[in-house]
């Protein structure tokens, strides 16, 4: 028996602004309800590649493909029912800040899915309570903390049940106790819901509690230069990616 | 030994000399603060430039008293100095804190970002300009072209926003911009008045300010300032509030729930200025007459009564229809150019300050440009 069908793919991948490229020849494959970690020093093109591969940047060169599906080559109706299938979670939390919360995650459920207000409102709650926000329905994002945001971004991302979830920085800005439970999280909606997760980090516990693969991007040489589990990372023949893995020094 | 460079100051000392090595040895002593001032690394220049490269730079510090940033920027502008020159720096003798910060700001070095040459000519500059105005063309239209698209969408029952960010743009733009609409208006039916007032007594030709008010106010003026007044308003909190969006990705996390952006938050507040406008120019008009009526009763003997019949046997549909229509125009440019500039705006606060300047300034030029070309197809309509 073959293979089978990575769930997504990055194919020969070039980003680029302008004429300045940012990355080039990324391809790697993800397997459905791997948690997957695209990881690299700082400025390296790690969020760019997030938005190269949610239809949000045009790649200068490549294609991405979901279940064997080109993201880029397909229509705009089509990239747009694409979207569905995909959950984000920004790094800031991209909240809609003129909504409270519970506004925030039964939008898309009203909008996409066509559920009554009623319907969206109760399925918002549930989505709510299962990142610990349960009572905070009526708050706006500017009265709760940087966590609570991460969480309930988070919330508003699983709103429409995404087969695969993105997720920038997740750790940005939090201390480790809320860092820590939002990878706890993570963790517990791929084992619940079998959600595909890809993950945009440079934090070093994330990567080895979360990630099953992993990319390293590297910001000098403008590409990828290792590929595989992050515990094998370690021993790689790059010295980049072992300092990085050990947080040692080159 | 040579004989020692004089001081750069009386609190920084610095002494340049050579030994029987040919080694340049900087004594420092005094105090090495910022409040000081920053000494200048002149005299250690001169001296590597008339040293063969190559030769050891020593610092010494035996009479140094007290030392900040200030001495490790000497130090790591003189190290740099040294190196130009293939010059070996020995530091031993500093303190060991100014050693290690020295260590540690050479520690990693300057990268040579490779830079294109940039053309200062005239021509090339001028082409650049002619480029980027070539580009934001484009993507004006395509702007202009998707809004479009939602407003057909919006004709055929389709479009999706939300009710009540219409109701809050219809709000901001109707109800929140009444008072301002009202000063400005009243403020140049007076002066209309006034100046009108002041030439037409002349030739004995006073009533006449009545017809001058009316007609300017509702034809041109009234429309024109309550354009100018919702660019410098409306267009600038659209730019602000989408611009804002924009930096926090929240249009992205439209985008990414399969939300058109133009639809969602470009189309209610395009329907709702283009709507809101007509009402405030009706109401510009009243205000811009009554301020002519306080003049005109006050400047000239004429009574409220007849000069109000005065504006009345003066005043045709047509002037007043034509602001009208000339209102819906600029609430469209209005809406479309702080919307604009808000989703176009790049990823940091100073972006949100510059899309809401540029939003403004190309709201007022644009919202003229409509009425001059107005001016010229109504004039060649006989209107």
């Amino acid at each position: 028996m073959g293979e089978p069908q990575p769930h997504v793919e990055v194919q020969d991948l070039t980003m680029a602004f302008g004429s300045r490229i940012v990355q080039r020849d990324i391809r790697f494959q993800i397997r459905r309800g791997e948690i997957f970690v695209i990881m690299g020093d700082s400025g390296c093109g790690k969020s760019t590649l997030m938005r190269h591969m949610i239809g949000l940047n045009r790649p200068a060169k490549g294609e991405v493909l979901y279940d064997g599906e080109p993201l880029w080559e397909a229509d705009e109706d089509t990239r747009e029912r694409f979207m569905d299938r995909l959950g984000v979670l920004y790094q800031g939390a991209a909240l809609w800040s003129s909504m409270t919360l519970e506004e925030n995650v039964s939008l898309p459920l009203a909008e996409r899915k066509r559920l009554g207000p009623g319907e969206a409102r109760d399925v918002a709650r549930l989505k709510l309570a299962l990142v610990g926000l349960a009572g905070f329905e009526g708050h706006y994002p500017a009265e709760i903390s940087g966590g609570m945001r991460k969480r309930a971004g988070l919330a508003r991302a699983m709103a429409l049940d995404p087969e695969i979830l993105y997720f920038d920085e997740p750790s940005a800005g939090l201390d480790p106790l809320s860092s820590r439970r939002l990878d706890d999280l993570i963790l517990e909606l791929r084992e619940s819901s079998g959600t595909t997760i890809v993950l945009v980090t440079h934090e070093l516990p994330s990567i080895f509690e979360l990630g099953d693969n992993a990319v390293f991007l590297d910001a000098e040489r403008r590409t990828m230069i290792a590929q595989g589990r992050p515990e094998q990372l370690k021993h790689s023949e790059e010295p980049k990616v072992r300092a990085f893995l050990e947080r040692g020094r080159l | 030994m040579s004989a020692p460079a004089p001081a750069t100051d009386a609190l920084s000392r610095l002494q340049i000399a050579r030994d029987s090595q040919g080694a340049i040895r900087v004594r420092l002593s005094g105090r090495w603060t910022l409040a000081d001032g920053l000494p200048s690394t002149d005299s250690v220049a001169r001296e590597l430039e008339s040293a063969p490269a190559g030769t050891r730079l020593v610092f010494e510090a035996a009479g140094l008293e007290t030392w900040d940033s200030a001495l490790v920027s000497f130090l790591f502008s003189a190290a740099g100095l040294a190196a130009a020159r293939g010059s070996a720096v020995d530091t031993s003798a500093l303190p060991e804190g100014a050693r290690r910060l020295l260590d540690l700001s050479l520690a990693v070095p300057a990268r040579v970002m490779p830079q294109t040459p940039k053309d200062d000519a005239l021509t090339a500059r001028v082409g650049e300009v002619a480029l980027r105005a070539w580009r934001t063309a484009g993507d004006a239209l395509d702007f202009l072209g998707e809004t479009v698209v939602a407003l057909g969408a919006f004709l055929r029952g389709r479009a999706r926003f939300r009710r009540v960010d219409l109701m809050h743009a219809l709000e901001s733009a109707g109800v929140g911009a009444l008072g301002i609409v009202a000063l400005i208006n009243l403020l140049i039916g007076a002066v209309l008045a006034f100046v009108g007032a002041v030439q037409l007594q002349q030739f004995g030709a006073s009533i006449y300010v009545a017809n001058l008010v009316a007609i300017g106010i509702t034809r041109e003026l009234g429309a024109l300032m309550t354009g100018i007044v919702m660019a410098g308003r409306t267009g600038a909190s659209f730019a602000a509030v989408l611009g804002t969006m924009t930096v926090n990705e929240e249009v992205d996390a439209l985008r990414t729930m399969g939300l058109k952006p133009v639809e969602f938050l470009v189309l209610p507040r395009v329907l709702a200025t283009s709507l809101m406008l007509p009402a405030l120019v009706a109401y510009a008009d009243v205000l811009g007459v009554l301020g002519g009526t306080f003049v005109g009763v006050a400047l000239l003997d004429l009574g409220a009564v007849e000069y109000l019949r005065a504006t009345q046997s003066s005043l045709e549909l047509r002037h007043v229809v034509i602001g009208l229509v000339k209102s819906v125009a600029f609430g469209v440019v209005v809406a479309l150019t702080g919307c604009y500039y808000g989703v176009r705006c790049g990823r940091s606060a100073a972006a949100v300050g510059e899309a809401t300047t540029r939003a403004v300034v190309m709201g007022i030029v644009l919202v003229v440009v409509v009425d001059a070309v107005f001016t010229v197809l109504l004039h060649l309509l006989h209107l």
